[in-house]
Protein backbone atom coordinates (compact mmCIF):
# COMPACT_ATOMS: atom_id res chain seq x y z
CA UNK A 1 0.00 0.00 0.00
CA UNK A 2 2.75 2.36 0.94
CA UNK A 3 4.70 1.36 -2.33
CA UNK A 4 1.20 1.96 -4.41
CA UNK A 5 0.97 5.30 -2.46
CA UNK A 6 3.86 6.78 -3.35
CA UNK A 7 4.19 5.36 -7.11
CA UNK A 8 0.75 5.99 -8.11
CA UNK A 9 0.65 2.52 -9.72
CA UNK A 10 0.43 -1.01 -8.07
CA UNK A 11 2.94 -2.64 -6.27
CA UNK A 12 4.57 -5.73 -8.24
CA UNK A 13 3.28 -8.74 -7.67
CA UNK A 14 6.77 -10.72 -7.86
CA UNK A 15 7.89 -9.36 -4.06
CA UNK A 16 11.94 -9.51 -5.54
CA UNK A 17 11.11 -7.58 -8.44
CA UNK A 18 13.24 -4.38 -8.30
CA UNK A 19 10.81 -1.09 -7.55
CA UNK A 20 13.52 1.31 -9.39
CA UNK A 21 15.14 -0.97 -12.40
CA UNK A 22 10.99 -1.85 -13.03
CA UNK A 23 11.13 2.05 -12.83
CA UNK A 24 7.60 2.15 -10.88
CA UNK A 25 9.73 4.48 -8.76
CA UNK A 26 12.52 6.96 -9.55
CA UNK A 27 15.15 8.33 -7.25
CA UNK A 28 12.97 10.90 -5.75
CA UNK A 29 10.64 8.63 -4.83
CA UNK A 30 12.95 6.73 -2.29
CA UNK A 31 13.22 9.55 -0.12
CA UNK A 32 9.96 9.22 0.37
CA UNK A 33 9.19 5.28 0.59
CA UNK A 34 12.08 5.86 3.63
CA UNK A 35 9.88 8.55 5.56
CA UNK A 36 6.57 6.49 4.52
CA UNK A 37 8.21 3.75 6.08
CA UNK A 38 9.33 5.72 9.27
CA UNK A 39 5.90 6.91 9.91
CA UNK A 40 3.69 3.95 8.74
CA UNK A 41 5.90 1.74 11.53
CA UNK A 42 6.90 4.64 14.07
CA UNK A 43 10.68 4.02 13.69
CA UNK A 44 13.79 6.01 12.62
CA UNK A 45 15.86 4.14 9.84
CA UNK A 46 18.83 5.56 10.79
CA UNK A 47 21.41 7.53 8.28
CA UNK A 48 23.66 4.09 8.22
CA UNK A 49 20.88 2.12 7.27
CA UNK A 50 19.77 4.82 3.82
CA UNK A 51 21.52 1.99 1.58
CA UNK A 52 18.86 1.90 -1.41
CA UNK A 53 19.59 -2.19 -1.59
CA UNK A 54 17.77 -2.26 1.34
CA UNK A 55 14.99 -1.10 -0.17
CA UNK A 56 15.29 -2.10 -3.68
CA UNK A 57 11.82 -4.41 -3.23
CA UNK A 58 9.20 -5.72 -1.33
CA UNK A 59 10.91 -8.94 -0.20
CA UNK A 60 14.16 -6.75 0.92
CA UNK A 61 11.82 -4.26 2.69
CA UNK A 62 10.16 -7.18 4.79
CA UNK A 63 13.05 -8.33 5.23
CA UNK A 64 14.52 -5.19 7.00
CA UNK A 65 11.39 -4.19 8.80
CA UNK A 66 11.42 -8.19 10.27
CA UNK A 67 14.87 -6.82 11.22
CA UNK A 68 14.53 -3.39 12.90
CA UNK A 69 10.84 -3.49 13.61
CA UNK A 70 10.02 -7.06 14.51
CA UNK A 71 8.48 -7.28 11.62
CA UNK B 1 37.70 36.91 16.11
CA UNK B 2 34.69 37.36 13.80
CA UNK B 3 35.55 36.67 9.82
CA UNK B 4 33.21 38.44 7.73
CA UNK B 5 32.11 37.17 3.96
CA UNK B 6 32.99 40.11 1.60
CA UNK B 7 32.18 39.87 -2.14
CA UNK B 8 31.19 37.07 -4.46
CA UNK B 9 32.25 36.54 -8.02
CA UNK B 10 30.76 33.96 -10.95
CA UNK B 11 31.94 32.92 -14.21
CA UNK B 12 29.94 31.30 -16.51
CA UNK B 13 30.80 30.18 -20.20
CA UNK B 14 28.92 31.18 -22.92
CA UNK B 15 27.88 28.41 -24.59
CA UNK B 16 24.10 27.75 -24.04
CA UNK B 17 23.35 23.99 -24.24
CA UNK B 18 19.87 23.35 -24.04
CA UNK B 19 17.64 20.12 -23.01
CA UNK B 20 17.09 20.44 -26.93
CA UNK B 21 20.00 19.76 -27.79
CA UNK B 22 21.02 17.34 -25.34
CA UNK B 23 17.93 15.06 -25.96
CA UNK B 24 19.66 12.86 -29.10
CA UNK B 25 22.74 12.73 -27.13
CA UNK B 26 21.41 10.77 -24.22
CA UNK B 27 18.34 9.39 -25.97
CA UNK B 28 15.82 11.39 -23.75
CA UNK B 29 13.31 13.90 -24.35
CA UNK B 30 13.95 17.65 -23.13
CA UNK B 31 11.15 17.24 -21.61
CA UNK B 32 11.88 14.21 -19.52
CA UNK B 33 15.24 15.83 -18.77
CA UNK B 34 13.68 18.85 -17.32
CA UNK B 35 11.03 16.53 -15.31
CA UNK B 36 13.86 14.70 -13.44
CA UNK B 37 15.76 17.43 -12.98
CA UNK B 38 14.67 20.97 -13.27
CA UNK B 39 17.05 21.75 -15.68
CA UNK B 40 16.57 23.92 -18.66
CA UNK B 41 19.85 24.55 -20.23
CA UNK B 42 23.57 24.55 -18.68
CA UNK B 43 26.52 26.03 -20.13
CA UNK B 44 29.83 24.47 -21.59
CA UNK B 45 32.81 25.60 -21.63
CA UNK B 46 35.30 26.05 -25.06
CA UNK B 47 37.62 22.88 -25.58
CA UNK B 48 40.42 25.09 -25.09
CA UNK B 49 39.10 26.47 -21.79
CA UNK B 50 40.31 25.28 -18.72
CA UNK B 51 39.13 25.02 -14.90
CA UNK B 52 41.73 27.39 -13.79
CA UNK B 53 40.55 29.91 -16.90
CA UNK B 54 37.47 30.10 -15.42
CA UNK B 55 38.37 30.33 -11.54
CA UNK B 56 40.54 33.11 -12.22
CA UNK B 57 37.42 34.93 -14.08
CA UNK B 58 35.68 34.38 -11.34
CA UNK B 59 38.20 35.58 -8.58
CA UNK B 60 38.78 38.77 -10.44
CA UNK B 61 34.88 39.54 -10.35
CA UNK B 62 35.17 38.73 -6.75
CA UNK B 63 37.81 40.74 -5.34
CA UNK B 64 36.65 43.84 -8.15
CA UNK B 65 33.64 43.26 -6.13
CA UNK B 66 35.46 43.53 -2.87
CA UNK B 67 37.40 46.30 -3.69
CA UNK B 68 40.95 44.57 -3.01
CA UNK B 69 44.29 43.83 -5.09
CA UNK B 70 45.58 40.39 -4.83
CA UNK B 71 48.76 41.50 -3.39
CA UNK B 72 46.48 42.16 -0.19
CA UNK B 73 45.60 38.26 0.04
CA UNK B 74 46.55 35.55 2.37
CA UNK B 75 45.44 32.73 1.45
CA UNK B 76 43.77 31.16 -1.59
CA UNK B 77 41.66 27.99 -2.20
CA UNK B 78 40.16 26.41 -4.99
CA UNK B 79 37.61 23.55 -5.11
CA UNK B 80 37.91 21.49 -8.17
CA UNK B 81 36.33 17.90 -8.86
CA UNK B 82 37.33 18.25 -12.80
CA UNK B 83 41.07 19.73 -12.68
CA UNK B 84 42.97 18.33 -16.21
CA UNK B 85 45.80 16.83 -13.97
CA UNK B 86 46.16 14.54 -10.56
CA UNK B 87 48.78 17.32 -8.95
CA UNK B 88 49.35 19.92 -9.51
CA UNK B 89 45.98 20.63 -8.67
CA UNK B 90 44.51 24.58 -10.31
CA UNK B 91 45.52 25.93 -7.19
CA UNK B 92 49.14 26.34 -8.20
CA UNK B 93 47.91 27.66 -11.63
CA UNK B 94 44.88 30.21 -10.57
CA UNK B 95 47.21 31.27 -8.04
CA UNK B 96 50.45 32.38 -10.32
CA UNK B 97 47.62 34.22 -12.80
CA UNK B 98 46.57 36.32 -9.91
CA UNK B 99 49.95 37.52 -9.29
CA UNK B 100 50.53 35.51 -6.18
CA UNK B 101 53.80 34.08 -5.45
CA UNK B 102 54.31 33.29 -1.88
CA UNK B 103 51.03 32.81 -0.08
CA UNK B 104 49.43 29.36 0.06
CA UNK B 105 47.04 28.18 -2.31
CA UNK B 106 45.25 24.88 -1.25
CA UNK B 107 43.11 22.28 -3.19
CA UNK B 108 39.93 21.28 -2.50
CA UNK B 109 39.41 17.95 -4.94
CA UNK B 110 36.09 16.94 -2.85
CA UNK B 111 33.56 17.96 -5.91
CA UNK B 112 30.02 19.77 -4.88
CA UNK B 113 30.93 19.97 -1.14
CA UNK B 114 34.55 21.57 -1.89
CA UNK B 115 33.86 25.29 -1.74
CA UNK B 116 31.46 24.80 1.15
CA UNK B 117 34.81 22.88 2.99
CA UNK B 118 36.51 26.66 1.68
CA UNK B 119 34.26 28.83 3.08
CA UNK B 120 34.19 26.86 6.69
CA UNK B 121 37.98 26.79 6.35
CA UNK B 122 38.30 30.00 5.70
CA UNK B 123 36.32 31.59 8.28
CA UNK B 124 39.08 29.27 11.16
CA UNK B 125 42.19 30.34 8.63
CA UNK B 126 41.64 34.00 8.11
CA UNK B 127 42.47 35.25 11.60
CA UNK B 128 46.19 33.28 10.92
CA UNK B 129 46.82 34.35 7.47
CA UNK B 130 44.95 37.22 6.53
CA UNK B 131 42.01 37.70 3.55
CA UNK B 132 41.23 33.97 1.80
CA UNK B 133 40.10 33.90 -1.72
CA UNK B 134 37.73 30.94 -2.08
CA UNK B 135 37.15 29.70 -5.88
CA UNK B 136 35.62 27.12 -7.14
CA UNK B 137 35.69 26.04 -10.87
CA UNK B 138 34.11 23.00 -12.57
CA UNK B 139 34.23 21.65 -16.51
CA UNK B 140 32.18 18.94 -15.16
CA UNK B 141 31.43 18.37 -19.45
CA UNK B 142 34.65 17.00 -19.45
CA UNK B 143 33.63 14.64 -17.02
CA UNK B 144 29.82 13.18 -18.53
CA UNK B 145 29.93 11.14 -21.54
CA UNK B 146 26.12 10.00 -22.74
CA UNK B 147 24.90 8.76 -19.75
CA UNK B 148 21.74 10.09 -19.37
CA UNK B 149 21.77 9.58 -15.43
CA UNK B 150 24.93 12.18 -15.53
CA UNK B 151 25.23 13.89 -18.61
CA UNK B 152 21.89 15.62 -17.98
CA UNK B 153 22.76 17.65 -15.09
CA UNK B 154 26.26 19.13 -15.49
CA UNK B 155 27.18 22.25 -16.40
CA UNK B 156 30.28 24.47 -16.55
CA UNK B 157 31.35 27.38 -14.36
CA UNK B 158 33.32 29.39 -11.42
CA UNK B 159 32.28 31.21 -8.32
CA UNK B 160 34.94 32.59 -6.02
CA UNK B 161 34.05 34.22 -2.37
CA UNK B 162 36.12 36.99 -0.42
CA UNK B 163 36.50 35.80 3.51
CA UNK B 164 38.36 38.46 5.76
CA UNK B 165 38.30 38.94 9.49
CA UNK B 166 37.96 42.62 8.64
CA UNK B 167 34.01 43.83 8.64
CA UNK B 168 32.74 42.95 5.56
CA UNK B 169 28.36 42.54 4.68
CA UNK B 170 28.21 39.21 6.42
CA UNK B 171 29.64 37.84 10.00
CA UNK B 172 30.16 34.12 9.82
CA UNK B 173 28.39 32.24 12.77
CA UNK B 174 28.91 28.79 12.45
CA UNK B 175 29.59 26.10 9.94
CA UNK B 176 29.63 22.03 10.33
CA UNK B 177 31.15 19.74 8.31
CA UNK B 178 31.00 15.92 7.70
CA UNK B 179 32.59 13.07 5.47
CA UNK B 180 31.04 9.21 5.24
CA UNK B 181 33.27 7.64 3.40
CA UNK B 182 31.52 4.80 2.90
CA UNK B 183 29.87 5.99 0.05
CA UNK B 184 33.31 7.39 -1.66
CA UNK B 185 32.46 4.75 -4.44
CA UNK B 186 28.80 5.76 -5.18
CA UNK B 187 29.82 9.04 -6.76
CA UNK B 188 33.53 9.55 -8.27
CA UNK B 189 35.73 10.37 -11.00
CA UNK B 190 38.21 8.24 -11.20
CA UNK B 191 41.21 7.53 -13.45
CA UNK B 192 39.17 7.26 -16.63
CA UNK B 193 38.08 10.68 -16.15
CA UNK B 194 34.62 9.73 -16.00
CA UNK B 195 32.09 10.71 -13.84
CA UNK B 196 30.30 7.78 -12.28
CA UNK B 197 26.91 8.58 -9.75
CA UNK B 198 24.94 6.01 -8.16
CA UNK B 199 21.81 8.76 -8.26
CA UNK B 200 19.69 6.23 -5.60
CA UNK B 201 22.23 6.58 -3.07
CA UNK B 202 23.20 10.04 -3.55
CA UNK B 203 19.68 11.47 -3.67
CA UNK B 204 18.87 9.10 -0.28
CA UNK B 205 21.73 10.57 1.34
CA UNK B 206 21.30 13.90 0.16
CA UNK B 207 17.58 14.30 0.81
CA UNK B 208 18.12 13.61 4.91
CA UNK B 209 21.88 15.02 4.99
CA UNK B 210 21.59 18.50 3.19
CA UNK B 211 18.44 19.20 5.92
CA UNK B 212 19.97 17.65 9.16
CA UNK B 213 23.36 19.59 8.75
CA UNK B 214 21.39 22.88 8.25
CA UNK B 215 18.69 22.10 11.31
CA UNK B 216 22.30 21.42 13.63
CA UNK B 217 23.82 24.11 12.56
CA UNK B 218 20.84 26.80 12.83
CA UNK B 219 20.50 24.97 16.45
CA UNK B 220 23.28 25.80 17.36
CA UNK B 221 23.40 29.29 16.88
CA UNK B 222 19.27 29.46 18.23
CA UNK B 223 18.23 30.11 15.02
CA UNK B 224 15.06 28.98 13.10
CA UNK B 225 14.52 27.75 9.60
CA UNK B 226 12.22 30.57 9.42
CA UNK B 227 14.12 33.03 10.52
CA UNK B 228 16.59 32.49 7.45
CA UNK B 229 16.43 35.07 4.40
CA UNK B 230 17.62 32.53 2.04
CA UNK B 231 19.17 29.76 1.73
CA UNK B 232 22.35 28.86 -0.26
CA UNK B 233 22.40 25.56 -1.27
CA UNK B 234 24.71 23.36 -3.78
CA UNK B 235 22.41 23.23 -6.77
CA UNK B 236 22.29 19.90 -7.41
CA UNK B 237 18.64 19.13 -9.20
CA UNK B 238 16.03 21.57 -8.66
CA UNK B 239 13.88 18.23 -7.42
CA UNK B 240 16.31 18.30 -4.21
CA UNK B 241 16.24 22.10 -3.77
CA UNK B 242 12.47 21.54 -3.38
CA UNK B 243 12.81 18.48 -1.11
CA UNK B 244 15.18 20.36 0.79
CA UNK B 245 12.67 23.21 1.49
CA UNK B 246 9.99 21.10 2.15
CA UNK B 247 11.83 19.71 5.22
CA UNK B 248 13.15 23.16 6.67
CA UNK B 249 9.41 23.87 6.43
CA UNK B 250 10.10 26.83 4.42
CA UNK B 251 8.59 27.61 1.63
CA UNK B 252 10.75 26.88 -1.91
CA UNK B 253 11.29 30.82 -2.56
CA UNK B 254 13.68 30.96 0.31
CA UNK B 255 15.89 28.32 -1.43
CA UNK B 256 17.53 30.43 -4.03
CA UNK B 257 17.66 28.23 -7.17
CA UNK B 258 19.48 28.99 -10.77
CA UNK B 259 20.04 25.18 -11.59
CA UNK B 260 17.51 25.84 -14.49
CA UNK B 261 19.76 27.58 -16.12
CA UNK B 262 23.36 26.45 -14.99
CA UNK B 263 23.07 22.98 -14.02
CA UNK B 264 24.56 21.21 -11.89
CA UNK B 265 28.07 22.42 -11.81
CA UNK B 266 29.51 20.87 -8.82
CA UNK B 267 31.77 23.11 -6.06
CA UNK B 268 31.07 26.34 -8.62
CA UNK B 269 27.47 26.06 -8.16
CA UNK B 270 27.37 27.79 -4.55
CA UNK B 271 29.49 30.10 -4.66
CA UNK B 272 27.80 31.20 -8.23
CA UNK B 273 23.98 30.93 -6.63
CA UNK B 274 25.60 33.20 -3.62
CA UNK B 275 27.01 35.64 -6.42
CA UNK B 276 24.03 36.03 -8.18
CA UNK B 277 21.57 36.30 -5.29
CA UNK B 278 23.63 39.10 -3.90
CA UNK B 279 23.78 40.65 -6.90
CA UNK B 280 19.75 41.38 -6.77
CA UNK B 281 19.04 41.16 -3.11
CA UNK B 282 20.04 43.41 -0.52
CA UNK B 283 17.20 41.62 2.27
CA UNK B 284 19.39 41.19 5.45
CA UNK B 285 19.05 38.76 8.25
CA UNK B 286 20.76 35.26 8.38
CA UNK B 287 22.08 33.11 5.51
CA UNK B 288 22.81 29.58 5.11
CA UNK B 289 25.07 27.86 2.46
CA UNK B 290 25.07 24.01 2.82
CA UNK B 291 26.36 21.55 -0.12
CA UNK B 292 26.33 17.47 -0.30
CA UNK B 293 29.03 15.76 -2.89
CA UNK B 294 30.95 12.80 -3.45
CA UNK B 295 32.86 11.52 -0.12
CA UNK B 296 29.93 11.85 0.97
CA UNK B 297 30.97 15.12 2.58
CA UNK B 298 28.97 17.61 3.15
CA UNK B 299 27.89 20.40 5.48
CA UNK B 300 26.08 24.04 6.06
CA UNK B 301 27.43 27.53 7.38
CA UNK B 302 25.13 30.51 8.22
CA UNK B 303 26.31 34.03 8.21
CA UNK B 304 24.09 37.26 9.10
CA UNK B 305 24.04 40.49 7.57
CA UNK B 306 26.73 42.50 9.86
CA UNK B 307 25.61 45.10 12.16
Amino acid sequence: MLIQDIAGKPAPEDDQESLFESGLLDSFALPDLVSAIEKEFATKVPDSDLNPRKFDSIERMDAYLAEHVGG
Amino acid sequence: MSSYLHAFGAHLPERVVTNAELAERVGRTGDWIESVSGIRERRWAAPETTVADMGVAAAETCLRKAGISTNELGMLMVASGSGARGFPGPAAEVADRLCLSSVPAVDLPIASAGSLFGLALAMRLTEAYGDVLVVAAEKMSDVVETDPNTAILFGDGAGAALVSVRPGPWRMLDAVLHTDGQYRGDLACDQTGVLRMNGLAVILQAARKIPSSIEEVLRRQNISAKQVAVFLLHQANLNLLTRVAKALGVGPEKVFANVQRYGNTSSASMLIAAAEWSETNSERGPIVFSAFGAGFHWGALVADSAA
